[in-house]
């Protein structure tokens, strides 16, 4: 295994810490023609996957009354930065129960957590 | 110049291009080698050479074995193989190493290996029959089916599929791209999977039948044509 680390290690880049249950903003960079600018995703962070290199991140979040997931490569390119802004407490590692909830049922109990970025 | 050398397949994994597109590797941890014996036109009638993976494992031999490594010069291996060697390249000796370096990267390469071990399995398994229906009645489920006709011809034509043993097999993929080679390290990066378990032996050979690189389609307006 350790030729693996060897491989990955390279890929690796500085994220912050984040949790299932916490509001994230991720900063994406999109290319439209020549042209680089960045799309910003926020919402929360139903699942973390994966170690090294491979690890990806779920984010949901609710968009004119339509739930969007997205997936993202922890260790991407195209993710310029990840903001943490809020925590909730939550008692499951995958906040897949979220999908069948909507509005008032889908809040969380916040959890204190001072804002970080990466 | 040699054609391939000996590695072990370590596992797999992901590289990111520059735009974020993932492109999934093994890993493959190729040599060093030695070569063991040289082959010539003169002696053996085909140009080649067998070449020994070096590795931190000791090797077990006997007496004959050891003899043969004797010759080249070379503590004995666990796994020795015969590659062939381009045609019209300076000839290799005995007692060379062998390097990953022989391949660059985006060069096109062959792998072989041993396919994983799955004992006897059926055939809808192991042929991919399409078995009958689970319910609804059905007393067909898994079982293969007719396997020929009745007083003529009176046998199993010879090569019917049938359940049996299945895996453990030599395949080989052909036509995988090198993404990187890591010399320091001894690894290379090969694009999509190799046939068998991590922890495999497998020969990594130049492709023998690789593919024309696609021409890029130039669109040309209609009566301009020259």
């Amino acid at each position: 295994m350790k030729a693996i680390e060897v491989v990955e290690r390279q890929q690796l880049t500085e994220k912050p810490p984040m949790k299932p249950g916490e509001t994230v903003r991720v900063h994406v960079k999109v290319r439209e023609g020549d042209k680089e600018r960045i799309q910003v995703f926020e919402g929360v962070v139903i699942g973390l996957r994966g170690g090294g290199a491979r690890a990806s991140f779920t984010v949901r979040k609710v968009s004119f009354g339509q739930g969007v997931e997205r997936i993202f490569p922890l260790h991407s390119p195209i993710i310029d930065k990840i903001e943490v802004l809020r925590a909730a407490r939550v008692r499951r590692a995958k906040l897949y129960y979220l999908r069948d909830l909507r509005g008032k049922a889908a809040r969380m109990r916040e959890r204190k957590k001072t804002p970080t970025t990466a | 110049m040699v054609t391939g050398i000996i590695g072990r397949k370590v596992g797999m994994s992901q590289v990111f291009g520059a735009d974020g597109v993932v492109t999934p590797v093994t890993v493959l941890k190729a040599g060093p080698c030695v070569v063991v014996q040289a082959k010539t036109v003169g002696r053996d009638g085909y140009e080649a050479v067998q070449l020994g993976l070096v590795e931190e494992r000791p090797a077990r031999t006997n007496k004959p074995t050891e003899g043969h490594y004797k010759k080249a010069g070379v503590p004995p291996t666990r796994v020795r193989r015969e590659v062939a060697v381009a045609p019209g390249s300076d000839p290799l000796k005995a007692g060379d190493r062998v390097l990953v370096s022989v391949f660059a990267d985006g060069d096109v390469v062959d792998v072989i290996g041993t396919s994983k071990g799955h004992g006897f399995q059926g055939v809808v398994k192991r042929h991919h029959f399409r078995g009958g229906a689970a319910t609804h009645g059905s007393m067909f489920h898994r079982a293969p089916g007719s396997i020929g006709a009745s007083s003529y011809p009176s046998r199993v034509i010879k090569g019917m599929r049938a359940a049996g043993h299945m895996g453990v097999d030599r395949v080989t993929t052909r036509n995988l791209r090198v993404v990187k080679v890591d010399a320091d390290n001894h690894l290379l990066l090969v694009r999509g999977a190799v046939p068998g378990a991590r922890g495999g032996y497998v020969v990594i050979r130049k492709a023998v039948a690789k593919k024309p690189e696609p021409k890029p389609q130039v669109e040309t307006k209609k009566g301009k044509r020259s």
